[in-house]
């Protein structure tokens, strides 16, 4: 990766464009209300420079102004005059509109240049635990590319969109039958948009019944930020239950927690820590018997395609990350899609909350399909295990260079607690450290159950080779710090960039060009 | 069945795996899950397809969707998307890449968040935005709980009426189980003076449903003096030639990216974008990049205020927002940076003029009443005299998507810079043949 | 090893308060700010506001933690050290120079729950 030190304001020049659009609209004779020095339509008596000058309107007059800085301004006592062709010329913009002026060419190169100094599935391994940074197929892409797809208008009338609409419908039903949920809703456009659709859910399920009293919910304390963090959204009040030693939810600790107050539990199976919640069964009763619901958070369902399904653990409310599990690319961040799926006695409150604009990522859902339709009955009973041997390998591979707090097998993703020599060096040196092997770090410093924490989760799109090369930068890794920990303490040496002060970014915070 | 090209694992890898492990099966490693949780079917799924059967399943779906010239808007507009954009986005460095909490090997994708950031202050004249949200409505769901958040023991929002639908269905399924209280109505600036005793924010559209750009002279000064903050949702692509919500004062401004460039593809993904002023900068859900410099001295960029956020604030979080849409706002930043000041005034004009002949014309065949006249941009709406639903069935018959009828009964038209006089002048003609 | 200051009480969540008269002057220990890091952003509460014992009324911020500032006494906030907005690393400098706010106490009594430096040492191991 070579650094490339532009922002594409650096690059603009008055004058440069990189559109490409037709000419004025032909013969419309309008006249704008706004400068616009393109335009072939006389739409001033005068050559209209940028907000400058008079246009005339029915008789009214747009203010023009020469900012030459963006200024926060409000509507001053002047714009206010008599009728209709007042009000028709203070909507207009007064402030200049600073947008780069770059041509074509440039625009790519520099587009180019920036995704070289980036690090995606495609280029080598990510073993970020609980991110599930499985292969995304290009078949996904090119379904999800047709025009029959993409050109489509979401309020177009139904008898036009019927390919579309069964998308929906075949997706329902996939999905119902991998998790052993009822339905879904696919409006989440993310994970914890999920959960806290999953949340409101469990909110109109107990308010149906009148039941007003259901104002907390369970977490686990090895629960990730967004489970929290979405009850609070929600309205809900949280209770953090102790996991025990053995990394696992302590169901004695649960117990006197449920009461009529509870409006259920947020759990995932797996764990953050990798591991399966074996008194999911009793938990489920438990919590049941006291009038709450079970809430699946479906970041860790990879290592249960095919194996297990949370409908069938006694779950009434799931979330999936179809950009986690369901192979859709990560995006940089996103975009992905969190389909929320329910039991059948809260199927009849699907429909209520609205919690995004047309009917979700549809673009997601569609590449999501393709995966499953490729992946079919058969390979589908094969990703979960696959992924967990993975995992299972590498932990055994390594538990005696680096802490490994609790050595039972685990599911899809493990943690390290650091190195069992650290001999000064932390976590985030290992991390770093694995950026100049040309590896992406895996999760670090979470869960928070363990201080140096070290999430690793290879999945099954991985070759033996592959994890025997991560095994091996790791073990080497595990070797430097006991010989050389200065050099990790300042690691990463060969990325674009090294370790950056991100103090002075929080202190002083520089958000925007200028 | 087979091998997959999905999973590299030979039998003999497996082996391999098995032995270093230590147990005898891929079934031992799940033996600490009680038995009758193990799956034991077959799941009811189609069998596994090869990449052409799914060509021809998609085929066969496309096939059953029809391709429509759009001209209707309502929160989905159908603007040229430039030849360079998806050559960009799908990149795999951008497309397959996580979140850039690495930031050394993340700086692509860093430093188009901070162009992002960048441009949507430009276009809205305020002073921070963040890295992105799910859509606009949820972005207008965010804002108004940063209202409440921003102003002690205040729990009320206006919501002007004159807002999408589902901007306002959004926004109400938010506040509704956080126990915000919400007020929608017509009359803003009467209810604002009226004086709602907590109000924490008010919320207008800058560009409303009927397609009527709003004047909201002297707004923000009424919602100040009661103590408020004003949020504006806005059309993007609209805000080259539209009063920005700094102009007109507003502290919060939101709203969809789907109008810069990004397909209509059945409703998402679309982006959903926030600013606000610099008092409010602390108070932003999700994440933010920023700049700073590493310990050579080089200039990078890093996500930034992350104690904010879930994953460190967790339940006292500003928002639970993690994944956004990321690509989305890289597709956008490509989208401003080809267009540039020029293209956007530019396609905003066409959309003028072709909007305007069209609102014309169709006024002069009769069938149609006026109902509002305030400026207007590239969407209006009309009160129909003719029977719609054969007026619409006419022009679905020509391939055309136009006259939606909207709640309060009127009829919704949008032109666009995509849009020619032939086709404006044939929806004319099928209006006209209307018995 | 930490610094704890003499002549001042200190609570168990590491806030520290210097009495003087009515008005409870408070910041975090020494350990408070060396657990923390580099502080990044001082979230506090406006003069006016009223505080409670044992409740939140702020939060410490550094680059990758957050931590709450719990209240050691209810009452007022009569002043509030507007120089840690631009300069929150103060309180890394010197933690007992920079305080945080000053409240005017509601019921003096609740001081006696508060621990002396020695009983502190205790805490902050």
């Amino acid at each position: 990766m070579k650094y490339y030190d532009k922002l594409i304001f650096e690059l603009s020049k008055p004058g440069r464009t990189g559109y490409s659009l037709p000419d004025s609209f032909d013969a419309a004779q309008q006249q704008l209300p706004f400068g616009n020095r393109a335009s072939k339509l006389a739409c001033s008596p005068t050559p209209c420079a940028p907000f400058q000058g008079d246009v005339s309107l029915t008789g009214g007059t747009v203010r023009g102004g020469t900012a030459s800085e963006a200024q926060r301004w409000g509507p001053t006592k002047s714009d206010v005059s008599e009728g209709q062709a007042a009000v028709s010329s203070i909507v207009w913009r007064e402030a200049p509109l600073e947008l780069p002026e770059v041509s074509e060419v440039d625009v790519v190169r520099h587009y180019t240049n920036l995704s070289q100094m980036n690090f995606g599935v495609d280029t080598g391994f990510y073993p970020l635990g609980s991110c599930t940074m499985k292969y995304n197929p290009k078949i996904n892409e090119e379904i999800a590319n047709m025009p029959a797809f993409t050109g489509l208008h979401p309020l177009q009338p139904e008898s036009t969109t019927q390919g579309a609409l069964a998308i929906y419908v075949g997706m329902d039903k996939a999905l119902a039958a991998i998790t052993g949920m009822k339905h879904f809703t696919f409006l989440p456009c993310a994970g914890a948009h999920g959960e806290l659709t999953g949340l409101m859910l469990m909110r109109e399920y107990h308010m149906s019944r009148g039941d007003l009293a259901r104002t907390k919910v369970i977490v686990p304390d090895s629960a990730h930020g967004t489970n929290p963090a979405s009850a609070a959204v929600c309205g809900l009040e949280i209770v953090v239950v102790k996991s025990r030693e053995n990394g696992l939810v302590d169901v004695e600790a649960l117990k006197p927690l449920l009461g009529p107050d509870i409006a259920g539990i947020m759990m995932t199976n797996p764990n953050t820590l990798g591991l399966f919640e074996r008194d999911i069964k009793e938990i489920a009763e438990l919590v049941h018997a006291c009038g709450g619901l079970l809430y699946y958070d479906g970041a860790n369902m990879n290592p249960l395609l095919g194996m297990v399904r949370p409908g069938d653990m006694g779950f009434d409310i799931m979330h999936l990350n179809l950009h986690k599990t369901f192979s859709t690319p990560h995006g940089g961040g996103g975009p992905g899609s969190g389909p929320v799926g329910v039991s059948d006695k809260v199927v009849p409150f699907l429909h209520i909350p609205r919690v995004s604009g047309f009917h979700g990522n549809f673009g997601i859902i569609l590449r999501a399909y393709a995966y499953i339709l490729m992946l079919g009955r058969e390979h589908i009973k094969m990703a979960g295990k696959l992924a967990t041997l993975g995992a299972n390998y590498i932990k055994e591979s390594l538990k005696d260079c680096y802490k490994l707090p609790i050595p039972t097998v685990c599911k899809h993703e493990f943690v390290f607690d650091g190195l069992l020599e650290p001999n000064g060096v932390s976590t985030l040196d290992v991390a770093k450290r694995l950026l100049d092997y040309g590896f992406h770090a895996p999760t670090i410093y979470f869960p928070l159950l363990f201080h140096q924490a070290i999430m690793i989760e290879p999945t099954e799109t991985e070759s033996l080779e592959t994890l025997d090369a991560f095994i091996a930068v790791m073990r080497q890794i595990a070797e430097e710090a006991k010989a050389d920990p200065e050099m990790l303490h300042a690691a990463p040496h060969n990325t674009p960039i090294g370790r950056p002060d991100e103090t002075t970014a929080a202190r002083q915070p520089v958000l925007k060009y200028e | 069945m087979g091998a997959f090209s999905y999973f590299p694992q030979t039998e003999e890898d497996i082996r391999v795996m098995l032995e270093r492990i230590g147990v005898g099966s891929l079934d031992d490693l799940y033996a600490d899950v009680p038995a009758d949780f193990i799956y034991k079917g077959e799941y009811d799924l189609p069998s596994a397809m090869s990449e052409q059967q799914v060509r021809d399943f998609f085929e066969g779906l496309a096939a059953k969707n029809t391709r429509l010239k759009v001209f209707v808007g309502q929160g989905a507009y159908d603007h040229y998307v430039p030849s360079v954009i998806p050559y960009i986005t799908s990149r795999s460095e951008f497309l397959t890449a996580y979140t850039p909490y690495q930031c050394e090997i993340s700086q692509g994708t860093l430093r188009y968040i901070f162009e992002w950031q960048s441009m949507i202050c430009r276009l809205t004249g305020l002073d921070c935005a963040n890295a992105s949200m799910y859509d606009g409505p949820t972005a207008a769901a965010e804002a108004v709980r940063m209202c409440v958040a921003s102003t002690k023991k205040r729990n009320s929002v206006i919501v002007s009426a004159r807002l999408l639908p589902h901007v306002i269905d959004t926004v109400r399924t938010y506040a509704k189980y956080a126990g915000i209280n919400v007020v929608v109505t017509d009359k803003v600036a009467e209810e604002v003076a009226e004086g709602v005793l907590d109000l924490a924010g008010v919320i207008v559209p800058s560009i409303n449903r009927f397609g009527i750009i709003e004047s909201h002279l002297g707004l923000a000064d009424l919602v100040h003096q009661a103590g408020a903050l004003l949020v504006e949702y806005c059309d993007p692509s609209a805000l080259a030639v539209v009063k920005s919500p700094a102009e007109w004062g507003a502290d919060i401004a939101v709203g969809d990216g789907q109008s810069l460039g990004i397909p209509l593809c059945f409703g998402g993904p679309y982006v959903g974008f926030m600013a606000c002023t610099t008092a409010l900068m602390r108070k932003l859900p999700g994440r933010i990049v920023g700049q700073t410099v590493d310990a050579s001295g080089k200039r990078c960029y890093v996500l930034t205020l992350q104690a904010r956020e879930q994953h460190i604030r967790r339940e006292k979080a500003t928002s639970n927002i993690c994944s956004n849409e990321s690509l989305m706002a890289l597709w956008c930043t490509v989208y401003l940076s080809l267009m540039g000041p020029e293209g956007m005034r530019k396609l905003n004009a066409l959309c003028y003029e072709g909007s305007h002949y069209l609102h014309d014309q169709l006024l002069a065949t009769g069938k149609f009443e006026q109902v509002f006249d305030g400026p207007f941009l590239k969407e209006f709406c009309l009160k129909p005299l003719c029977d719609v639903e054969k007026m619409q069935q006419a022009l679905l018959d020509a391939g055309f998507f136009a006259g939606l009828q909207t709640e309060d009964g009127y009829v919704t038209f949008c032109v666009t810079e995509k849009h020619t006089r032939e086709e404006l002048d044939r929806i004319v003609e099928i209006v006209k043949s209307i018995k | 090893m930490s610094k704890i200051a003499e002549g001042l009480l200190y609570s168990e969540s590491h806030e520290w308060v210097k009495v003087d008269g009515n008005v409870a002057i408070i910041g975090v220990s020494d350990f408070a700010q060396s657990e923390m890091g580099d502080i990044t952003y001082v979230e506090m509460p406006d003069v006016d506001d009223e505080v409670t014992a044992g409740e939140d009324f702020g939060a410490l911020e550094s680059v990758k933690t957050s931590s709450e500032l719990i209240a050691p006494v209810s009452g007022k906030v009569v002043a509030r050290n507007d120089a840690l907005e631009d300069q929150p690393e103060l309180i890394n400098e010197d933690a007992y120079e920079a305080w945080i706010i000053k409240v005017e106490m509601s019921d003096p009594a609740e001081l006696d729950a508060l621990l002396n430096a020695s009983a502190y040492a205790n805490v902050a191991e």
